[in-house]
């Protein structure tokens, strides 16, 4: 049920990003990407989660078991936090969203329209998302940006509780989760400006 | 050696500045005397009088606007099948030139159809449809500048040419059950009792490969600017990046 | 699917969500038309089949600037493609909402601004059937050039100049068979025509569309 990445290539606009990228990612672990802004950690992501093609390399695993939250949080604002989840539930063949309401404090908020919550707390319900998707593998992508403290902690619990349920994560981040996890840091792997990848703008060269 | 070799943007610029010259030459020569010879060397016909000679520029427009589009189309394919940047990039070429050809035909077409048939315009099936072809060939242009990243651009407007080919077969059949038509019949044919006179069928031949010859040396050409292009855009991208 | 649907019902009906807009712009169309040609029955009888269709059309593609662009704002469309719905679902339920929400009430309001435009009582029938026939195939083309364009910013404009030239076979058939019920002729065979359309383009066009939203969303 793990997640393997053997020597993965990434391109983005036609370039090269990264290359080499290689991890495991077993059942019960969380692994957190770093790089500077710009080094790819997105591209990665999307590429893992099959929204685009790797140029070269192998991805073990497989796309149905991966849940993807990227900067947005595709909330519609005019459906209540309740109907959003159970949107996104439906839609990945689950019924059950008050666990997820629970585990993000979002209970109070249930009713209240999705347009009229904070910053942190759509996020919060962003973050949710994950939960009602029943998918063993999550990949998150900057998933503390506008979050408080308490809400970072929280998120952290939620992290912890899914790995000890046998799922695993893979977060890209600046801040420290206090998760028992891995880093890759991912500036090592930048792709030479001259590196030849298969990249659809070498042809030109 | 494979055709499939001058897929390569390098190798596909060498060779076409190679053949460049020829097809220019042949273009020039095609269409300089051909159009000499149908003008000044043909008799008028007894209906049409001198407008018949108009044929020299209508009926190699017309043709070259929907070979054009059968070209873009088949560009299309060969770039979502096999993804050669040459191929997609001469289906960005080949659209321009697609619609002066389809401009020249309606613009003739108009000053042929004043004496003739006493209008301008009407709304005749033929007419209509490659109304509808100069519209379907703007759209395809303007998704094209649309959309700055160029592989992104390559595959929408290839998907686009695809469904836009099926429509456009489906708009000439709507437009023929909806209005039957003044237009005569097809001009040339592979039925040679149906084609016009001999007098006026050997320039109209020779017309017919110089605007091929044309059409050509354009799209090569264009294709050399839209890859040379790429490159400039390839190679900024290195540079930032390094 | 069906919450996919029934979201995308929801939203349309709850404020903002632009549900009406069409069936206005359709009224407005409808009340401009005389003051441009003139008052005369006998001409706005004729022509009322044609302009009809016409107002619907535009009114249908007006409204596609909503159907992808908000859910590609916000994200939707990037979660929806890593989620089990395979795209090609997700694009035809979109435009059946489409439908539901901006082709439905146009069919239903039509015979309604027949009356305005002095439409010949056999056409009213008529008017309703090819409109009913017709209006999916506009909402499942126009998906398409949602797809298209979708991440073209402010690519309204861009969509409608696609779009236009792919209702064309649509209009004609549909005009026709309105305009042919209308004076009392046989509508059968655009009709049929149209239907088939409308068919061909149900069982393909949400391919094209989830192929155009796929390289979009790369």
């Amino acid at each position: 049920m793990g997640l393997e990445v053997r020597d993965l290539c990434v391109e983005r606009g036609g370039v090269p990003v990264l290359m080499g990228v290689s991890f495991d990612l077993p059942p019960g672990k969380a692994l957190i990407l770093r790089g500077p802004n710009g080094a790819g950690k997105t591209t990665l992501l999307r590429t893992l989660a099959g929204l685009q093609p790797a140029l070269s390399g192998a991805v073990t695993g497989g796309e149905d078991l991966i849940a993807y939250a990227s900067h947005s949080d595709g909330l519609k604002a005019m459906l209540t936090v309740s109907e959003n989840l159970a949107f996104w539930a439906d839609v990945f063949g689950q019924r059950d969203v008050t666990t997820a309401l629970h585990a993000f404090s979002l209970e109070p908020l249930r009713d209240r329209l999705a347009g009229t919550l904070s910053a942190g707390q759509k996020r919060r319900l962003g973050l949710a998302r994950m939960l009602v998707t029943g998918r063993p593998v999550w990949m998150l992508d900057e998933p503390t940006v506008s979050l408080d403290k308490d809400a970072v902690r929280q998120f952290a619990t939620v992290v912890a509780g899914h790995l000890a349920s046998g799922g695993s994560a893979l977060i890209a981040t600046h801040i420290d989760l206090g998760l028992e996890a891995e880093v890759l840091d991912i500036s090592p792997l930048r792709a030479q400006p001259d590196a030849r990848a298969g990249a659809s703008d070498e042809a030109f060269l | 050696m494979s055709l499939w070799e001058y897929a390569n943007p390098v190798r596909f610029l060498a060779l076409s500045s190679r053949v460049l010259p020829v097809f220019w030459g042949l273009a020039a020569l095609c269409l300089v005397s051909g159009l000499i010879w149908g003008f000044f060397f043909t008799p008028n016909a007894d209906k049409f009088e001198s407008t018949v000679k108009i044929i020299y520029l209508h009926v190699p427009s017309a043709m070259m606007a929907i070979n054009v589009w059968v070209m873009m189309l088949v560009a299309s394919l060969i770039w979502l099948v096999r993804r050669h940047h040459v191929s997609a990039l001469a289906a960005k070429a080949a659209a321009p030139v697609g619609v002066v050809m389809t401009l020249i035909a309606l613009f003739t077409g108009a000053i042929w159809g004043q004496p003739m048939w006493g209008t301008w315009w009407a709304w005749d099936p033929r007419l209509t449809s490659f109304l509808i072809l100069f519209l379907f060939y703007l759209g395809y242009i303007a998704l094209w500048e649309a959309i700055e990243d160029p592989d992104t651009a390559a595959d929408l407007t290839s998907v686009l040419c695809l469904v836009g080919s099926v429509f456009a077969v489906l708009s000439r059949y709507a437009v023929n059950f909806w209005n039957q038509g003044l237009h005569q019949g097809a001009s040339l044919s592979l039925d040679k009792e149906e084609n016009v006179a001999d007098v006026y069928y050997f320039p109209l031949l020779v017309c017919i490969a110089g605007f091929v010859f044309l059409f050509l040396a354009l799209v090569l050409y264009r294709t050399g600017t839209e890859i040379r292009l790429r490159r400039t855009r390839a190679l900024q991208a290195r540079e930032v990046r390094a | 699917m069906k919450a996919l649907l029934i979201r995308d019902l929801t939203l349309a009906f709850r404020a903002g969500g632009g549900f009406g807009l069409g069936l206005a712009f359709f009224l407005i169309v409808t009340v401009l038309v005389p003051f441009g040609v003139g008052p005369h029955s006998a001409l706005l009888s004729q022509i009322a089949p044609g302009i009809l269709w016409l107002g619907a059309l535009l009114a249908c593609l007006l409204s596609l600037d909503r159907l992808l662009a908000l859910d590609w704002e916000d994200g939707t469309l990037d979660l929806l493609a890593t989620s089990p719905l395979p795209l090609e679902a997700a694009l035809s339920v979109k435009a059946l909402a489409h439908w539901l929400t901006t082709g439905l009430p146009l069919v239903l309001a039509a015979p309604v601004l027949g009356i305005l435009l002095a439409l010949p009582a056999p056409g009213f029938f008529w008017l309703v059937v090819s409109l009913a026939l017709g209006t999916p195939a506009l909402s499942v083309i126009g998906t398409f050039g949602a797809a298209l364009t979708v991440g073209v910013k402010r690519g309204g404009l861009l969509m409608s100049l696609l779009v236009l030239p792919l209702y064309v076979p649509t209009l004609i058939f549909g005009a026709e068979a309105a305009r042919r019920g209308a004076t009392g002729m046989d509508p059968a065979t655009p009709l049929l025509m149209l239907a088939g359309i409308t068919a061909g383009t149900i069982a393909i066009m949400p391919f094209a569309s989830a192929a155009a939203l796929r390289v979009n969303l790369r």
